[in-house]
């Protein structure tokens, strides 16, 4: 397989693409352009539509009605333009629909401004949007598996009809690294559920609604029964040195990238760091962290948030071992060494 | 004895009971549209968007596959459908709530882009599901459960006049504004709906047929009182006619 340099933002596109995404619904937002750009570029080249929305709320609906028709969708956008999603991604994931999003996180809240950030792990995990739904959300660190996962992401999609989020940075989709794709033979069919015509069957409604409570509490009973599959099924993380470690970092996504950096400084020191990365963040790890973490005298989560991943990082540890945190909020990206002189900071103040 | 059908249900309708009130007109402009599907042959490939408002059920009623958008995203649904499956026929029915307050971003780029569907819009001035609150369309002096002094122009504006906003758009293809409240204007109706079916089927653009419409339980009024409530008062606010017409007339 050939690699090429690519941005993290174009090598989602593209992997989209070879997923067999030929329709792409999306707005402007930095600091995400560039993949929108990419689709606007390339989806003609195979045959495939490109729409420019006039807001968010059009392209998560465009993505809705798309995807209720059987085809394989994507949209990208970036913190504010996700949080304007947020009503359609409800009804899509009530109405059991595939569907792919990327969220450029940037740093928040508010207008925020336009660098990386991690701050919107709640709204990716906990719901974002109204009512008891999940989304699968994929953490990639590098261009390469932002590309990879993305493949991923259209199969998960399909496979649950469920949306599944990929949560990347500014950094992550600003940076450029070599990466080569798939070329796998892509096959899908949703005719068993789609809106495509009452030809020769019963009329069919795609909907996520129902005015009997007991109606809809069925439906949510199999959202929940399909949420319990993927916690079973779908839980993916990266361990580093985390055999013989005594102390762990967690972080995920771009964190994670330069928290491995910290493990080889104080590997280096002859201090036994091991890493912990999530790439699923719902499903989340919790019974691989707590194994990973079982041995060590101190975890330390470091993200580019005020601490929202910590949460289940504590549910994982609950009270067994102690747990720190550092981060960084707003757009700052914590540098290694700075990382690695907090670290070394917590194990000197154990007591 | 021979006994030939000379009046039937729409093969395009579910058949299920209609849920609105005593004089409503969603239940005439239903069976004009289901007509319209049989008499085009589109059952099997058309698609309704039904809106969130009093015609939320609007898909059970129908004989064809749907769906129900959130409030006011129908013809961002639909262009979804439409550019994901430009085979299929796709429509959206919308009330005067839905389209023109909430929804106004999603109609006026819809018709902008000259996207292949098609819009059947309900304007009976006055949210009915959720119990009688003003509508943009909501007449000058009306009195809903949210201007109960009377609509005022200087507080709340006017009211909000679809046709005449968007049938500048290049991408509208047809556009007119009708009622129901006489056997004649149901038959202009139908030929209107027809029409704008046409328009999609033969790739002209966006369609939109605004249907003038009684609300008798919000406003308060008996079904034949409010028949002539609407030919007294919306007629005058909201002129009727065909405003966009690249359709033409078939030979």
């Amino acid at each position: 397989m050939n690699k090429i340099m690519m941005k993290g933002t174009e090598a989602i596109g593209e992997a989209a693409i070879r997923a067999g995404c030929r329709l792409y619904f999306g707005y402007p937002i930095t600091p995400q352009s560039e993949l929108t750009e990419y689709m606007a570029r390339r989806l003609p080249q195979v045959e495939g539509t490109f729409l420019q929305a006039e807001s968010e709320v059009a392209a998560v609906n465009m993505i809705y009605g798309a995807s209720s028709v059987g085809k394989r969708v994507m949209t990208s956008t970036s913190s504010p333009g996700f949080s304007l999603m947020q009503e359609g991604v409800s009804y899509i994931a009530c109405a059991q629909l595939p569907s792919v999003f990327v969220n450029v996180v940037r740093g928040g809240p508010g207008l925020g401004d336009i660098q990386p950030s991690q701050g919107d792990y709640f709204q990716a995990t906990k719901g974002g949007g109204h009512g008891d739904y999940k989304l699968l959300v994929l953490s990639p660190s590098t261009v390469q598996e932002a590309a990879d996962l993305t493949g991923v992401a259209f199969e998960l999609a399909d496979k649950y009809r469920n949306p599944v989020l990929i949560f990347a940075d500014g950094l992550l989709g600003q940076m450029m690294e070599p990466v080569s794709f798939s070329d796998k033979k892509v096959s899908y069919d949703n005719s068993s559920w789609a809106l495509i015509g009452a030809k020769n069957r019963p009329a069919r409604q795609v909907t996520s609604f129902n005015i009997d409570p007991y109606g809809l509490e069925k439906m949510n009973l199999e959202l929940q029964k399909k949420y319990k599959l993927m916690e079973e099924n779908e839980i993916r993380y990266e361990t580093t040195l985390t055999e013989d470690a005594d102390i762990l970092i967690v972080a995920h996504g771009t964190m994670g990238r330069i928290a491995k950096s910290v493990v080889e400084m104080a590997r280096k020191d002859g201090l036994k760091v091991g890493l912990f990365r999530p790439i699923t963040l719902y499903p989340f790890p919790y019974e691989a962290l707590r194994k990973s973490a079982a041995d060590v005298s101190l975890v330390l989560t470091v993200e580019m948030s005020s601490g929202q991943m910590l949460e289940d990082v504590r549910l994982a540890i609950a009270e067994r071992t102690r747990v720190e945190f550092y981060g960084r909020m707003a757009g700052v990206v914590p540098m290694p060494l700075e990382i690695y002189e907090v670290l070394k900071q917590k194990i000197g103040r154990r007591s | 004895m021979d006994y030939k059908v000379a009046y039937k249900m729409p093969r395009s309708l579910s058949g299920k009971q209609f849920t609105y009130c005593p004089g409503c007109h969603h239940g005439i402009v239903h069976r004009l549209i289901a007509e319209t599907i049989d008499e085009l042959d589109l059952r099997e490939k058309t698609i309704i968007v039904a809106p969130v408002g009093c015609s939320v059920f609007a898909y059970e009623f129908f004989d064809i596959d749907g769906t129900v958008a959130p409030h006011g995203r129908a013809p961002a649904v639909a262009t979804g459908m439409k550019r994901a499956r430009p085979d299929l026929t796709i429509f959206t029915y919308q009330g005067d709530g839905d389209l023109a307050a909430i929804g106004t971003a999603e109609m006026i780029h819809a018709a902008n882009r000259g996207e292949l569907i098609t819009t059947i819009f309900i304007n009976n001035a006055i949210y009915g599901m959720t119990g009688g609150q003003m509508a943009p369309t909501t007449l000058l002096g009306m009195k809903t459960t949210t201007s109960p002094y009377g609509r005022k122009a200087e507080k709340e504006g006017y009211p909000v006049h679809v046709c005449e906003i968007i049938k500048e758009l290049q991408g509208v293809a047809f556009l007119a504004r009708t009622k129901v409240t006489t056997p004649r204007d149901v038959m202009t109706t139908k030929k209107y709906i027809k029409k704008a079916f046409q328009a999609q089927l033969k790739g002209l653009g966006y369609s939109l047929v605004e249907v003038l419409s009684t609300c008798p339980t919000n406003w308060g009024l008996s079904p034949e009182k409010a028949i002539k409530w609407l030919e007294e008062n919306m007629t005058k606010e909201f002129p009727l006619g065909v405003y966009v017409d690249k359709v033409g007339d078939a030979k």
